[in-house]
């Protein structure tokens, strides 16, 4: 280990070799607000778990490609690499074949993942770790040129956070490229999701101690030829993906989707649903409200639905009967809002070319039996749109 | 009177070679041997300096089938205040001491132990922190491991089986992911309720708050208490049991203010909501965790239940606890598989 002092702060320069996992975990711990903490190009092979809790750091690689830790023989951590510190700056490395998660970040305040990848070399299999990047609890979130390959679950998630941003990234071979959970002020662009079961999620449960998810904008996004089948585990919200969706909005407010491009994907390019599984949590709200879907391409979709997987393709592919739109919403809303209709501020706004399909149900119809619940016309959802505020964070 | 003068200096000078060093205690940074606080009279024995007295706890995590040994220390004319459902408030320049060991048979004690570390958490200006320190082969002493440290072990247990473990001495951030509270480290074991029981000391059999009452290292207790029960007592009602021991193993990081909180699984004692104690809750971020189960907790469907595959896994990406365990502990599976064989939807 050198330590070089540039007034306060120190650079810190971890090399390979045969006690590269004890210096870099004692690094790790004993770097102070202000340090950088170098990983030289090479490949490292741990058994254990890295964590690092220090406030204001950098650790910094030589390249994705060139600073490499491997975890395949990792014997304990329930992930490769845990932040839960403030103040984070991670960037130009890659964590492989983790058992767990790959990068897991809990209650940051301020954490930058930059040009770092997570992979599971191994391809699409049930027994890959569950994310590759999972800030979860933090604020002022930043993943930018990012890679996420192999996830069982999702390769870029964030849950319950807030003010974040995930840009320039790719994601690929994941159950779900990117996903968004429970979180609050988002934007997501100039990303590729490709060759994933879905591409991007934005997603809301319940019974979670942050919930309500909203204000999320997707957008200059592509989501194209996901096409892997889905290997979630069991149990997981995510094994409930059909092969081949673009993009899936689920029971949160204010998403804004547009300038993207939805293509390849064989079940749905855009689908947008109300959580449909019971709960009795009473300050969980399970539809979709004040969702703007406007100026995206659409290329290919809807050609091979996978209605072996969750019940969307299938009940997708009965109502349509087999002529899959480019657009879909369930049409699921409060009983009350069934019967009187919805407040006019909440509905569904969809701006698309004329040659964009779209296709929306009318469950009491549908519950009633009326032979023709179905709508494809998408002239009444047309409206003026309300651009969401872009995200901001300080510094960035 | 001059042999009087002798006898008296040296007794002051045995007195203060043996004195706990509370200096170090609250120092910024830890020494590299764990002798020079003078905890113990006789390290290798783990005999305790008189200021440093042993307790217990009724209910304890699982370590491996590790043995722990436990002191506490709280310096001079000081004492900890009583807290409602939280651990004592320990004065600045306290110590909580802990000592992993493997008997090297645990059916005969003469054969001696192997000591594996020594745990501290020490009450500095700040608050508390936590550093460890692992035994060497000699046996004679302990040094600070920072980046934790990989013990290969092995014992022979009541059944005269050879056993062995890739024993893991816990790095300082790994020691914050159990002792953490609002992000700060925080002891989890001395609470009031988790003391209240006997205790043999060398001058006798008493209860322990009562003793430290005694000692004045607390300022008080309650009379009334409710105590978890000893999840080993068969006597015991059995959800009492499983909830005791869930709340020790489990409760620190699955409540509301611990590290899992995001999961909404919550295990600590004062739990009474079902879906956050499992009961047909669905995974949130499990991932391959969940064993292609669909709820923690089926009632009567103990091998349809995430929380049980998790207990068993002994797959870093599956197991739980996350942090120090590689083995299964199979007296408390069968416990919880039949408590959640019985359990009512």
């Amino acid at each position: 280990m050198l330590f070089s002092t540039h007034f306060q702060a120190k650079e810190i320069i971890i090399g390979p070799g045969e006690n590269a996992q004890e210096d870099l975990q004692e690094a790790l711990i004993l770097m102070s607000e202000g340090d950088t903490l170098l990983i030289k190009s090479g490949y490292y092979l741990f058994e254990d778990g890295l964590s690092l809790d220090v406030d204001d750091v950098t650790v910094i690689g030589e390249g994705m490609n060139e600073t490499v830790l491997d975890f395949k023989n990792q014997q304990s951590g329930a992930q490769g690499f845990l932040v839960t510190s403030n103040g984070v700056t991670l960037k130009d490395f890659a964590i492989l074949d983790a058992k767990g998660d790959a990068l897991k970040v809990i209650g940051s305040k301020g954490i930058n993942m930059i040009n770092l990848r997570t992979e599971w070399t191994g391809g699409p299999k049930s027994t890959n770790g569950a994310y590759g990047f999972y800030p979860v609890e933090s604020e002022d979130v930043l993943i930018d040129g990012c890679v996420a390959i192999g996830a069982s679950d999702a390769g870029i998630y964030v849950g319950q956070s807030k003010n974040i941003i995930v840009r320039n990234s790719i994601a690929q071979y994941n159950v779900a490229g990117i996903e968004i959970e429970n979180s609050y002020y988002a934007d997501v662009y100039n990303n590729l999701a490709s060759h994933n079961t879905g591409g991007i999620l934005i997603f809301d449960l319940p019974d979670l101690p942050q919930q309500g998810g909203h204000h999320i904008r997707v957008f200059d996004n592509k989501s194209v030829d996901n096409d892997t089948d889905n290997f979630a585990p069991e149990g997981n919200i995510v094994g409930e993906v059909p092969r081949g969706t673009g993009i899936i909005i689920m029971a949160n407010s204010d998403v804004e989707v547009f300038n993207n491009v939805m293509s390849g994907n064989g079940t749905v390019n855009l689908s947008i649903v109300s959580y449909s599984d019971e709960t009795d949590d009473p300050n969980y709200y399970p539809h979709p409200r004040r969702i703007q879907i406007h100026n995206n391409t659409y290329g290919p979709g809807g050609f091979d639905p996978d209605v072996e997987t969750g019940d969307l393709a299938k009940a997708l592919f009965e109502i349509s009967e087999g002529n899959m739109p480019d657009i879909f919403w369930d049409g699921v809303v409060p009983v009350s809002q069934m019967i009187f209709g919805q407040p006019k501020e909440d509905k569904l706004k969809v701006d698309e070319n004329r040659d964009v399909s779209f296709l929306t149900i009318s469950p009491i119809k549908y519950m009633l039996g009326f032979s023709n619940p179905v709508r494809t016309e998408k002239k009444e959802f047309k409206g003026v749109i309300n651009p969401l505020e872009p995200i901001v964070i300080d510094g960035i | 009177m001059k042999k009087k003068f002798q006898f008296l200096l040296v007794l002051i000078l045995c007195t203060r070679l043996n004195a706990v060093n509370d200096n170090l205690i609250i120092s910024d940074s830890f020494p590299s041997k764990l002798s020079e606080f003078g905890f113990f009279l006789d390290d290798s024995a783990q005999v305790p300096h008189e200021n440093v007295i042993p307790y217990e706890l009724i209910s304890t995590l699982f370590s491996d089938y590790s043995y722990k040994q436990r002191w506490v220390y709280v310096p001079g004319g000081k004492q900890a205040k009583y807290e409602e459902n939280w651990v004592f408030n320990f004065p600045v320049g306290s110590a909580l001491i802990k000592t992993f060991y493997y008997p090297v048979d645990e059916r005969d004690p003469e054969l001696g132990m192997n000591l594996l570390e020594t745990r501290l958490l020490l009450r500095k200006e700040n608050g508390w922190e936590a550093v460890s320190y692992a035994w060497n082969e000699e046996q004679n002493e302990a040094f600070k491991k920072i980046a934790g440290k990989t013990i290969n072990v092995s014992w022979t247990d009541f059944m005269g089986n050879d056993r062995d473990v890739r024993y893991r001495v816990p790095n300082v951030n790994q020691c914050k992911e159990c002792h953490a509270a609002k992000d700060k480290i925080t002891p989890i074991g001395p609470k009031a309720r988790n003391l209240n029981k006997k205790f043999d000391f060398k001058e006798g059999e008493f209860n322990q708050l009562t003793y430290w009452m005694n000692r004045q290292i607390i300022d008080d207790y309650p009379m009334e208490l409710v105590s978890p029960v000893d999840w080993t007592d068969e006597n015991e009602n059995i959800n009492d049991r499983v909830r005791s021991y869930l709340d020790v193993n489990c409760g620190h990081c699955h409540s509301p203010t611990g590290n899992a909180n995001s999961t909404g699984l919550y295990l600590h004692l004062d739990e009474t909501r079902k879906i956050h104690l499992g009961l047909y809750k669905k995974p949130v971020a499990t991932g391959r965790g969940s064993g292609g189960l669909k709820y923690s907790i089926v009632p009567g469907k103990p091998d349809e239940s995430i929380l049980l595959h998790r207990m068993i896994s002994l797959d870093p990406g599956v197991m739980m606890p996350e942090s120090g365990r590689a083995l299964s502990h199979t007296e408390a599976v069968e416990m919880v598989r039949e408590w959640i064989m019985v359990m009512e939807d």
